[in-house]
């Protein structure tokens, strides 16, 4: 409950934990606000009917509010028409010169707000990905504000979670990215970190991930706990090993 | 979306993109062409032949012969990041997948004819229609945007016209997208004037490939920006990013160990969609070769070292340029000869 996950990849694709949260969380029966940013409605949807959870009956009984980025920025960038449309688009900061977040906010905090109907249990706001945001014009301090926010709402006033996913390199020149990835680890109360393997490409070892659950941020005077698994993804499952047992080596 | 990083030179690039291009003629898909640079006609005119059966046949056959020679020499060979016990030089050419090209040729007109072909050449579109209004974006982009998306709806490719029983697809190619011919200036400066155009080009236009029937190659020239970060975020707001390393002009052009290739094609990634695994396939150090004919894509290997009388002098010459070569090629020079140290 009121918890900031963070989902770090590095060299590797860490969509499957993404995956793997969404259907988590519609299987738990929480209410879900997907802000899905780097692919189509189709492709999350094929994928979680693979994981045994529809998106389309999640989202025809309001359990799952689908954001599709994609798909919101062509209407936003085509349709001309619709200027005084009754619903500002969620993505307005693309086109306008203001570089704040706050319509997006405002989508986010309407979606997961309890109606008096809803008999859901904690909300949960899930973004894919959050990198995409800086590469669309919003500043570094925007997107953070953003995350605020919806912690304030989200976290502390709804008693919800939040999962995002964020891509980073260790070598990487993007500063701005680097600076936002760096300020959420601070935040985050339990980091999932997705490495491809230093050595290099293996068959069977897809990649390593580095869970740290921020137990210092809690003042009781502990350390983080930090454990270090590899695993290998499936078609429909991911399979967890400690380190140098992956069953190529046994 | 697959995006190309040309080489230096943009020649092996082009061809690749004429390659595309060349494909959706002779599989009947409607095509779109922009650059900034070479007007459309004549990029199209210059589209390669498409090789008949028998002679790719012929081709075949020489294929398999150089196959059957490698594998007797070549069991064990170390280089650059891993021991391979067997291997393979190009793909098997049994599977029929797609065309073969004949390039000492041009795609004769009347195989041309029934396709239909849309073009964006950018100095005609800016004398057409001097102003247009674009928002928040490179306004040359902002066209090719506007001009794309027009193609689409008016020829029902994102199925907004439920009449049109025959569905076919756009391949949609671009000619050095980021160049300073697009008016975008992130290839000469360390801090353009507009960061995000050429990002934000690219989400839309994957928001308007994924809408609809239709697949794109893009070049950039990507050893021409300075900003790293933005390569970085084209990188992965692509689905495929394919790298095209020539060695024209470079020190690697005389070294022996390249001595039959043109260049390096490093795949940087692949696209994940609709699964949670995507397929990785087993070569990862690939080199290309303008042959006569053909333009081949084959795994990097060493050619055997058949002589057994090989002077000291010259192994440590071998040895020495190896090292001159970027990141982790020393393993080279142990390869070959690999009893020898």
């Amino acid at each position: 409950q009121g918890k900031f996950t963070l989902l770090r990849d590095t060299r590797t694709d860490g969509s499957f934990l993404v995956h793997h949260f969404l259907s988590f969380y519609l299987r738990a029966g929480c209410k879900v606000c997907f802000v899905a940013l780097l692919q189509s409605f189709s492709h999350y949807n094929i994928i979680a009917q693979k994981l045994g959870v529809s998106l389309t009956a999640a989202k025809e009984r309001g359990q799952l509010v689908f954001l599709e980025g994609l798909k919101s920025c062509l209407d936003l960038w085509f349709g001309e028409q619709e200027e005084q449309s009754v619903q500002p688009s969620p993505l307005q900061f693309i086109s306008k010169s203001t570089s704040d977040l706050k319509a997006l906010f405002d989508f986010v905090q309407v979606s997961l707000t309890p109606a008096s109907s809803d008999s859901w249990k904690g909300p949960v706001l899930l973004v894919d990905d959050l990198s995409v945001l800086l590469s669309l014009g919003a500043t570094p301090v925007a997107v953070l504000d953003f995350i605020h926010y919806c912690r304030v709402v989200v976290c502390s006033q709804l008693k919800g979670n939040i999962v995002v996913l964020v891509h980073s390199n260790e070598d990487s020149e993007d500063e701005e990215n680097e600076l936002v990835v760096n300020s959420l680890c601070h935040h985050s109360d339990l980091i999932l970190w997705v490495e491809g393997l230093a050595t290099g490409f293996c068959k069977d070892i897809h990649g390593q991930i580095k869970i740290t659950r921020r137990v210092s941020l809690e003042l009781t005077g502990e350390q983080d706990v930090v454990q270090i698994y590899q695993y290998k993804i499936q078609d429909k499952n991911v399979t967890f090993f400690a380190r140098g047992l992956s069953a190529a080596v046994l | 979306l697959v995006f190309t990083e040309e080489d230096k030179y943009g020649v092996y690039s082009s061809l690749l993109f004429k390659y595309f291009l060349a494909e959706g003629v002779v599989c009947g898909h409607d095509l779109f062409v922009a650059s900034a640079k070479e007007h459309p006609d004549s990029i199209l005119k210059e589209l390669p032949a498409p090789l008949l059966d028998e002679q790719r046949n012929e081709l075949g056959e020489e294929a398999t012969a150089v196959k059957s020679e490698d594998f007797q020499d070549s069991m064990k060979i170390a280089w650059r990041y891993q021991n391979l016990p067997k291997m393979e030089a190009s793909p098997t050419t049994s599977t029929k997948f797609g065309h073969y090209y004949d390039l000492s040729k041009t795609m004769s007109p009347e195989l041309f004819q029934p396709i239909k072909w849309h073009s964006f050449y950018l100095p005609e579109e800016l004398s057409l229609q001097p102003t247009v209004k674009t928002r928040s974006m490179n306004s040359a982009y902002g066209r090719l945007l506007l001009s794309i998306q027009r193609i689409i709806s008016q020829e029902g490719f994102d199925g907004s016209d439920p009449q049109k029983k025959q569905k076919n697809i756009l391949r949609i190619g671009i000619q050095s997208l980021g160049s300073l011919l697009w008016g975008d200036d992130i290839c000469c400066s360390d801090t353009p004037e507009d960061i995000h155009s050429l990002t934000k080009f690219l989400y839309v236009l994957r928001g308007l490939l994924r809408k609809s029937l239709s697949a794109c190659v893009i070049t950039i020239p990507a050893h021409l920006i300075e900003n790293k970060a933005i390569m970085e975020r084209v990188t992965n707001l692509s689905d495929t990013v394919v790298g095209l390393e020539s060695f024209i002009g470079s020190e690697r052009e005389t070294n022996p160990l390249y001595k039959d290739y043109h260049g390096l094609v490093h795949v940087r990634q692949i696209p994940q969609l609709n699964s949670l695994i995507c397929d990785v396939s087993d070569m990862k150090d690939l080199a290309f070769r303008l042959k006569r004919k053909l333009f081949t894509i084959e795994r990097l290997h060493l050619p055997p070292d058949l002589s057994d009388t090989v002077s000291r002098t010259s192994k440590q010459e071998l040895a020495g340029s190896a090292k001159l070569l970027s990141s982790g090629c020393g393993a080279m020079a142990i390869g070959k000869k690999h009893l020898d140290f």
